[in-house]
């Protein structure tokens, strides 16, 4: 099945099968519920900032298909520890890459988020991998509800 | 591109080579991929006899209608009636006067919803639709009731999908102004009992909708057996363009109307201080209406009436049984809904595979079917999904799409082992 191998690959299919940070935190400061409603998936991403605005936790809970699974538990490991400029700059440049509207030095800085990449040749997924993405910016801004329309 | 043929049928039983060669987008090939179509709920392909009509129309007769008298716009508007005339005859109605093209199913309730529905329906009163039903045949009552003052009083189902009729029975009262139901469900392809459903709503004076969009490509309607007021359907769904839909509604009813969207030729007269409406349907035709689509939707009739709805009807039985056989093998299958009495619509789950990526790896085998919540999220919330598989067959599927289904789904699952 080789013409899968760049969305499905084993990355994926490993954060989908035991996501990453995957549990509400009790009485954070930041939370958001996130819903696509395309296809009804919904998420909720919870967040908690040092007092020198570094994200100290980050986690989500939900359901959805593999890819909005694996971008949400790929965010939250890449998230933790960053400060909240670069949580905001790292989302810019996935936003771009997913997009395919990355250049190619600016998806270096992403790191394994990079694995998602393939998502660009399927323009109806891209909704399904940046939902936790767009939940976490909208927790950051204390609002309390995104959605990918 | 080549001519249409003429003899589809022999016997009780469709030539499915036959069938097959008068739909072009089946040759396609996605990148190596012979295309696999079974997402007919959503919209089915064209046959050449309606890509052909509506390109000819357009090519040699195009006109605007009912309003040039030179010759052309004449011809136009001859062929454009015969359609509704066509219609008329195609779902049994008593008159081509009510037939109303609108842009589609949706368009059709939305019209009966504000024109009738605001008319009658008033503060205390009652509309009952049922929990399977296409968003919209929900919302517009929906709406109409917040606006009103009115309830929405919902017909339950059971764990197979079915109406529960005693249900409905008790929901049934002299506040009931409208039952608007669907006939065939597109999420789970129950076939709904709806001459039942208008009888019963008849007994208390309601007006009955029955949204026919997943009805009546796929088997005989006809308005005098089910009985019912009105009654909707999209074309697209039914072998011809998209943008055309129908609403039939008794000339009784269409009569008293006012009109939903107002404009151009749907008037007797206009001053300014005073504006008397056309009788129905033209009443309720405001604007120049999608004429080409129109005359390719009569040539969709022509068709299906060729081909012979009771040959469709028992070959989609046959693949809709094949299909439930051949999935319920799959491990880890689990079909949404049971009916007794069913259309070809399969809706179904993966233990292992969300139906989002169940639709991006058949979509690499070439495979078409909608992963979703099928604009009827109540229903899936009912059967405690959020989304399924859908695959819908149409006229030209056969037992091999069924096959290839049923490989592109285990394939899914050992993508995802």
């Amino acid at each position: 099945m080789s013409y899968n191998n760049e969305l499905y690959q084993q990355v994926i299919l490993d954060h989908n099968r035991k996501p990453r940070n995957f549990h509400a935190i009790e009485g954070a400061k930041h939370s958001c519920d996130g819903h696509n409603p395309l296809c009804g998936d919904e998420l909720t991403v919870y967040l908690n900032l040092t007092p020198d605005q570094v994200i100290a936790d980050i986690s989500f809970t939900g359901s959805g298909c593999a890819i909005s699974k694996a971008s949400a538990s790929l965010m939250t490991t890449s998230l933790k520890g960053k400060t909240l400029t670069e949580a905001r700059e790292i989302f810019e440049s996935f936003q771009k890459m997913i997009k395919g509207e990355a250049e190619g030095e600016e998806t270096e800085s992403l790191g394994k988020l990079v694995i998602l990449k393939g998502v660009r040749e399927y323009s109806s997924r891209i909704k399904c991998a940046i939902l936790a993405w767009h939940t976490m910016i909208c927790a950051l801004d204390e609002k309390t509800e995104a959605t990918t329309e | 591109m080549p001519k249409p043929v003429d003899t589809i049928t022999t016997g009780n039983s469709l030539d499915m080579d036959k069938v097959r060669s008068e739909f072009p987008m089946l040759s396609k090939v996605i990148r190596g991929k012979k295309l696999i179509y079974l997402d007919n709920a959503a919209t089915t392909q064209k046959p050449w006899r309606v890509i052909h009509r509506a390109i000819q129309f357009e090519t040699d007769e195009y006109a605007t209608v009912r309003r040039g008298s030179y010759r052309l716009g004449e011809e136009a508007t001859e062929s454009y009636e015969n359609v509704r005339s066509e219609i008329a005859k195609f779902i049994g109605a008593g008159s081509p006067e009510e037939i109303v093209f609108t842009s589609g199913a949706t368009q059709a309730i939305n019209l009966v919803a504000h024109s009738y529905g605001r008319k009658v329906v008033g503060e205390g009163d009652e509309i009952i639709i049922s929990h399977m039903e296409h968003h919209a045949n929900i919302i517009p009552w929906k709406l109409l009731c917040d606006e009103k003052g009115a309830t929405l009083k919902v017909i339950p189902v059971n764990d197979k999908g079915e109406l529960l009729l005693d249900e409905y029975k008790k929901l049934l009262s002299y506040k009931t102004k409208i039952v608007a139901v669907t006939h065939v469900s597109n999420a789970l392809g129950t076939v709904n009992p709806v001459e039942k459903i208008v009888a019963l709503a008849k007994e208390v004076g309601a007006v009955t909708l029955v949204d026919g969009a997943q009805s009546c490509a796929h088997m005989r309607v006809n308005m005098f057996n089910l009985g019912c007021d009105f009654f909707v359907f999209s074309g697209h769904k039914m072998y011809a363009p998209s943008g055309v839909g129908v609403l039939f509604g008794k000339s009784e009813l269409l009569d008293v109307m006012p009109p939903y969207v107002t404009g151009g030729e749907m008037i007797k007269t206009v001053t300014f201080d005073k504006i008397t409406f056309a009788d129905p349907p033209h009443r309720f035709e405001a604007g120049t209406p999608p004429v080409s689509q129109v005359i390719g939707l009569g040539a969709a009739i022509g068709y299906l009436n060729d081909t012979g709805l009771s040959r469709i009807e028992r070959h989609e039985k046959q693949l809709l049984n094949y299909a439930i056989s051949t999935l319920k093998k799959i491990q880890g299958l689990r079909i949404i809904g049971d009916a007794e009495n069913r259309a070809g619509v399969v809706s179904f789950t993966l233990d292992a595979v969300h139906p989002h990526d169940v639709v991006t790896i058949l979509s690499e085998e070439g495979i078409a079917v909608r992963g979703g919540h099928h604009c009827a999220q109540p229903i899936m919330r009912r059967f405690g999904v959020p989304a399924t598989v859908r695959a819908s067959v149409g006229v030209y599927n056969t037992f091999e799409d069924i096959d290839a289904l049923a490989d592109g789904l285990k394939k899914a699952i050992r993508v995802f082992a």
